[in-house]
């Protein structure tokens, strides 16, 4: 276990500072997007803005599957939960989330409904076989990292003729999203933001590869480096970016060695293919519709699509025009610029998406931030 | 009388007043309970207080999930619990009542262990249980077993401990690892298929506090129970009108507490410790007196986590990384996050 330490020494940690501070030229500004909310808890956790420059700037992106998922859709979700022949596998941190007129999982579960926490798909389907007179929906969320156990599952529900399981499909794409914020007027056009370079996630990656990032790094002349969690593999891959920037370069950089490849992981992608298919648009919260940035339900393995099922259909939702999220995530606004951060918005009661989760921009800089 | 041998599940018979409630007293609890001076015959027991003495009394309900853990059960927990809210305010824990509300189905012999583990938890303390009751709920209504008990303690009428006492430049102290009875229970209820080497700290904190009270500069104690670590030093900066500031790397943490709490995204300053006491005390003593903890093996882990600013402030914590951190109020049961 001793590893966990290991990515976390202090003097390390110190030595990679005094790194970035001697590359990093006085004359310039770096604004560094880390994608991923996992990165940005570990920004804040750590204390890691204390240990940078001031021209060396941590941008907070949208890549909080938790956050960006639109309201409307979490709307569905209670409404599966709600009936009474239905088992809601959720993942735990889904279930504070703040759905319409202040609903919630968590709350349905309190009035009785059946809404289960799990760790995987595998235990959603477990849930299955032990109960065949309910039905057991997998609120599936998440990035490409929770993506092919979501397919396993179908799969597996589909070799085993478990009719009573299916999967309310949430899935999204870290490259679109990506180039999404690439593509925003804020960004693109008028310059009120600079978004030098990305860190990668690479949880993501280990399924993806490195290789998708390469289109747009050479297109938008932008570096990524593809970076660890740990305290640590977020310094060294700053240092990487910074590096770049200086060199004119903007590469796919991989700091996650460990973990990930240019290809990623084959037969994890294979069978995200087999089960699952683009769809056309899928709105995020915080960035709108995105084209060909959200999965579907393959036709072959409709049977066990949750929305068809149960004819799911989104309603309208209006969201607090006050909250900044749309601009926090694409580093045009920082939480603090938004005028009910930390009044009308908090952890307890959050209005926008990057204060529901720990791993959101607002909530990480609520939490570990506001008093500094 | 001859009694009864006890049936395999307890039924909710065994609280009618009538002959199973005397069997299940007689059979199962004066047998264990005997020894710590209770007498099931009576109605109310008289205590024994020394002349002039300053008493201390508190009370305390156990609702554990699942009732047995790796380091202890809902028994010893309910006596541990309340021995230590006495021990932290500094008082020498002497006598317990016990309420026990059982659901009936409930297997004998968990109860057996449980009452089993409660005795020895309290014999070890050395408090005596004077008063008990039981009740039978009907299944459905009560979570197995729940356990309430009163404490009544003496404490030193020279010593005087709170947050009055407080100064700037005061030291912090924890008496060993945190996180370790939250992180076992969690593990035991065995929804996340984690298994691990780890138990509840689950212990009479008596012998630390006492040790520390022979002290001058000990200031203040409190057992870091439901909401860990970081609750009680939220409560010191508030309740002392300072900021307080701790230093991550000084944090006891066992290799398994810090592995499960990252696997999950949970963190150990926020989980229940039920074998732990913090301490705030003068700074020119903190280091002796951890010193002398760890030396004499009472607190092998003891160490020096913070200091008291000299200003109102929030809580902030060095991270090992050398950064800062705010450490904020829970806000609501921590959930296992996604990825």
């Amino acid at each position: 276990m001793r590893y966990i330490q290991g990515f976390r020494d202090g003097k390390a940690a110190a030595a990679l500072a005094a790194m970035i501070r001697a590359e990093a030229e006085p004359d310039r500004h770096y604004h560094l997007m880390e994608f991923c909310g996992g990165h940005t808890h570990a920004v804040f956790r750590h204390g890691i803005p204390d240990l940078l420059p001031d021209n060396v700037e941590m941008v907070h992106g949208p890549g909080c599957p938790v956050c960006v998922l639109p309201v409307a859709r979490l709307d569905l979700a209670i409404e599966l939960a709600s009936r009474d022949d239905v088992i809601l596998a959720s993942y735990g941190d889904m279930l504070r989330v703040p759905a319409s007129r202040r609903n919630s999982l968590l709350n349905a579960r309190s009035k009785g409904h059946d809404v289960r926490v799990v760790q995987s798909t595998a235990e959603a389907l477990e849930l299955a076989r032990q109960h065949p007179d309910k039905q057991v929906v997998m609120f599936a969320i998440g990035f490409e990292t929770t993506t092919p156990q979501t397919a396993v599952a179908i799969r597996q529900a589909a070799e085993e003729g478990l009719e009573n399981f299916s999967v309310y499909c949430n899935h999204v794409l870290t490259p679109s999203a990506i180039q999404s914020i690439l593509d925003s007027p804020e960004v693109r056009e008028l310059g009120q933001v600079r978004v030098d370079g990305f860190l990668g996630p690479s949880h993501v990656s280990t399924i993806i590869g490195s290789e998708p990032y390469e289109f747009f790094a050479e297109e938008y002349q932008r570096p990524v480096v593809i970076a660890g969690f740990e305290p640590l593999d977020v310094m060294a891959s700053i240092v990487m970016l910074i590096r770049q920037l200086n060199e004119g370069r903007a590469e796919v950089e991989n700091q996650f060695t460990r973990g990930v490849s240019r290809q990623g992981n084959d037969r994890a992608k294979g069978l995200v293919a087999e089960v699952f298919e683009l769809r056309p648009e899928f709105s995020w919260r915080g960035l709108g519709e995105v084209p060909y940035s959200g999965l579907r339900i393959k036709r072959d393995y409709q049977r066990f699509d949750a929305e068809k099922r149960f004819d799911l259909a989104e309603k309208p939702v209006r969201e607090n025009k006050a909250c900044q999220c749309p601009a926090v995530i694409r580093g045009v606004k920082k939480p603090t610029d938004c005028e009910i951060f930390g009044t009308v918005c908090t952890p307890r009661n959050p209005i926008g998406s990057c204060m529901v989760s720990d791993e959101g921009a607002c909530a990480a800089y609520y939490r570990y931030r506001r008093a500094g | 009388m001859p009694v009864e041998k006890l049936p395999k599940n307890i039924r909710l018979a065994h609280g009618n007043g009538g002959r199973y409630m005397r069997e299940l007293i007689d059979g199962l609890f004066a047998p264990r309970l005997a020894a710590l001076g209770l007498d099931t015959r009576v109605d109310a027991a008289p205590v024994e207080v020394p002349a002039g003495a300053r008493m201390m009394m508190t009370t305390d309900g156990f609702t554990v999930d699942p009732l047995e853990f790796p380091g202890g059960n809902i028994g010893s927990l309910a006596i541990h619990g309340t021995v230590n809210d006495l021990a932290v305010a500094g008082a020498k824990p002497m006598y317990l009542t016990l309420n026990a509300f059982i659901e009936e189905g409930i297997e004998t012999a968990l109860l057996e262990r449980v009452v089993d583990s409660l005795a020895a938890a309290a014999a070890d303390a050395g408090v005596s249980l004077v008063a008990g009751d039981t009740k039978v709920l009907a299944r459905g209504e009560c979570g197995g077993i729940y356990l309430a008990t009163t404490g009544l303690g003496v404490v030193d009428e020279n010593l005087s401990l709170g947050q009055q006492h407080i100064r700037p430049g005061d030291r912090i102290l924890v008496s060993g690892t945190v996180g370790d009875h939250g992180t076992a229970v969690l593990l035991a209820r065995e929804e996340y298929g984690l298994r691990g080497d780890l138990a509840s700290d689950s212990a009479s904190v008596r012998p630390i506090t006492e040790y520390l009270q022979d002290y001058p500069g000990l200031r203040f104690m409190r057992d870091p129970t439901r909401g860990g670590l970081a609750t009680v030093v939220l409560d010191l900066a508030r309740e002392t009108g300072f900021g307080l500031a701790l230093d991550e790397a000084a944090i006891p943490l066992s290799e398994p507490v810090s592995a499960v709490c990252e696997l999950l995204g949970y963190d150990p300053l926020y989980l229940a410790c039920e074998g732990r006491v913090v301490a705030v005390m003068a700074p020119d003593e903190a280091e002796q007196a951890v010193a002398g903890l760890r030396e004499s093996g009472l607190a092998g882990q003891a160490a020096i986590i913070g200091t008291v600013g000299e200003q109102k402030g929030p809580v902030m914590l060095t991270t090992g990384l050398g950064g800062q951190r705010l450490i904020d109020e829970l806000e609501d049961d921590p959930l296992p996050r996604i990825c």
